[in-house]
């Protein structure tokens, strides 16, 4: 068996992954009325799956994801609100203005330690949190960009009150973007990405051009993110500031690590296990479900995130 | 503008004495401490309550926090931070970020959300003004510089002249080589770790009245105690110091002279900063 084929065999679709797929995609269907609680997952985990792109595949801790995630959502907000206001062109326009926005990042995140990586994409999530609240006349500052009215998706299927059509779109999305994703990481390029997060002078050393393959996956990610956004600033007809927060970085940062870095399904698994835990911590203590948050990332973080994934290690000694 | 300055060198001299510990856990055990205005928020809200229900005076208070906050740092490195210095720096970040949101979820839980004030004496409340005007010191600023240059001097001491300072030196240098001379890293890190909260508790409790005090603090100031520590370096005291004096100039010559930019200059010039000089400003080269 030579390289390629064994490359093919790892990336291969098993059939308990299309059952699942086939299953979330029934979700609007079996569960009707969580139709808004399904779109906002299905969003979060595409956010997840492009910061683990750079995290878990690649490496890079980013503190400020939430900046791609933001211009994706004022972007898609903007453009439905001044210039059209079909979907799709919209996605596509927050997902181009999301990618030129990380490539200019991507330089920043080249160099350094984590440390400087760290508070340079937060430092780029925060600069953009205070030109959206200043530009007031552009983004609605504080008060959020409201107005935004959605045309048929694909020219055919209505937005409704319910979120049916909202919760087929994102999760359409999100699964499009998955398989490609999941083509990508088991690609040449994918473990390209790999060699790096391991051993970045070694990738270096085999001749991996490691600056190129960098900005082009931050890059990538960015567009993802923004994607996302787009998604969310499109099924809510809504974008406010809070879509550049730094709750909002930290929050994708810990559904990741419940769901496990570097797999695709750690996205999607760590969001839905996310989202139902917040949904129950915050109808039981609206105000003070970050402590409970922050308890949970302690006590995990000392035990061991990878003891999550494999709670049968628990006993023994890591 | 000479009181804009004034003001400037205040602020970053507060800074400084908020971020110095966290400069000193990054460079002595190459760990991220995002908690470390929690900290800070810790001191501030043990002078707030101190003073409210105890009714002790404000310069009674400000030592207090710093034993207080010292005493509460001694104890989560010796419980919590210990276990994590060996791990990965995701998650050294969300172990600390966890901490964080604890400590903003508690305060506001057990003391509300709403802006702490603080009753200064009488003798901290005037100001004077020189140069025919053009220089306006608040007598509470000029306090703090006072304190805060005391400080600097005292741990500048410290570190260049003392066995103390000289063990932590070469903890920072290279952890391994100095432990195989026979330096209890592990103890000198515990001692260092108690003071930088302390300080950081000191900061906060002096800094109530500039810099406000509710339990968003530790997530507002988390980014200047970064940026002091990043653009500055680990490797001197100086570093942070001088960094933290030109954020404090930046940050309040921006606000006067451009307060619809706000953050963003800062901000921006942290970013410029750190594409050009990775390692710090004034780090020496090293990796």
């Amino acid at each position: 068996m030579n390289a390629s084929q064994s490359l093919a065999k790892t990336g291969q679709i098993r059939l308990w992954e299309v059952v699942l797929w086939a299953l979330l995609l029934s979700l609007p269907l079996l569960l009707p009325t969580h139709a808004l609680l399904i779109s906002e997952i299905a969003i979060i985990a595409l956010f997840a799956m492009s910061l683990d792109l750079i995290l878990g595949y690649t490496g890079i801790v980013s503190l400020g994801h939430a900046a791609f995630f933001g211009m994706g959502a004022y972007t898609a907000a903007l453009f439905a609100k001044h210039l059209h206001p079909d979907p799709l062109s919209g996605l596509l326009v927050a997902v181009v203005f999301s990618a030129v926005l990380g490539a200019v990042c991507s330089l920043g995140v080249l160099r350094g330690t984590d440390l400087t990586r760290i508070m340079v994409t937060l430092g780029v999530a925060l600069i953009l949190q205070e030109l959206a609240n200043k530009l007031d006349w552009l983004t609605g500052g504080a008060d959020g960009l409201q107005g935004v009215v959605m045309g048929p998706v694909l020219g055919r299927f209505e937005f409704d009150l319910y979120g049916q059509t909202a919760a087929w779109y994102a999760l359409g999305v999100c699964l499009t973007v998955f398989v490609m994703l999941r083509r990508l990481v088991h690609s040449p390029f994918g473990f390209h990405l790999q060699a790096i997060r391991d051993n970045r002078l070694r990738a270096q050393a085999i001749g991996i051009p490691v600056h190129a393959r960098l900005v082009a996956i931050y890059t990538l990610s960015a567009a993802l993110a923004g994607l996302a956004g787009g998604l969310q600033a499109q099924t809510t007809g809504f974008a406010s500031l809070d879509v550049f927060g730094f709750d909002r970085s930290a929050d994708v940062l810990l559904m990741l690590v419940i769901g496990g870095t570097g797999w695709l399904w750690g996205g999607i698994i760590g969001a839905v296990v996310f989202k139902i835990l917040h949904s129950v911590i915050s109808a039981w203590t609206p105000q003070y479900w970050t402590f409970w948050l922050g308890l949970f990332l302690v006590l995990l973080m000392l035990v061991g995130r990878e003891r999550l994934l494999r709670p049968w290690v628990l006993g023994r000694k890591s | 503008m000479l009181t804009l300055l004034f003001d400037g060198v205040a602020y970053g001299m507060l800074l400084f004495i908020l971020a110095i510990g966290l400069s000193v856990t990054l460079g002595l055990m190459n760990f991220i401490n995002l908690a470390h205005g929690a900290f800070a928020m810790a001191g501030g809200y043990t002078t707030v309550l101190l003073m409210q229900h105890a009714g002790l005076p404000f310069l009674l208070c400000v030592p207090l926090a710093f034993v207080f906050t010292a005493l509460l740092g001694a104890l989560m490195e010796v419980t919590l931070y210990r276990r994590m210095y060996n791990k990965p720096h995701l998650d050294q970040v969300l172990f600390s970020i966890g901490l964080t949101f604890m400590a903003v979820a508690s305060v506001d839980y057990l003391v509300g959300s709403t802006q702490q004030l603080i009753q200064l004496p009488e003798f901290l409340k005037g100001r004077t003004e020189i140069f025919d005007g053009a220089l306006g010191m608040g007598h509470y600023r000029l306090a703090i510089i006072l304190v805060c240059v005391f400080l600097a001097v005292l741990l500048q001491l410290l570190l260049v002249r003392t066995r103390f300072g000289a063990q932590l030196r070469a903890s920072v240098d290279n952890q391994r080589v100095a432990a195989g001379m026979g330096i209890h890293v592990h103890q000198i890190f515990l001692s260092t770790f108690a003071v930088g909260s302390g300080l950081a508790g000191l900061g906060g409790a002096l800094g109530a009245e500039v810099l406000g005090l509710d339990p968003t603090f530790p997530l507002k100031y988390m980014i200047y105690f970064l940026i002091v520590v990043a653009v500055g370096g680990t490797s001197t005291l100086t570093g942070p110091l001088l960094a933290a004096l030109l954020l404090g100039i930046a940050d309040v010559l921006g606000k006067y002279h451009a307060p619809k930019l706000g953050a963003f200059i800062v901000y921006s010039l942290m970013i410029v900063i750190l594409m050009w000089r990775p390692q710090g400003l004034f780090a020496r080269g090293r990796q």
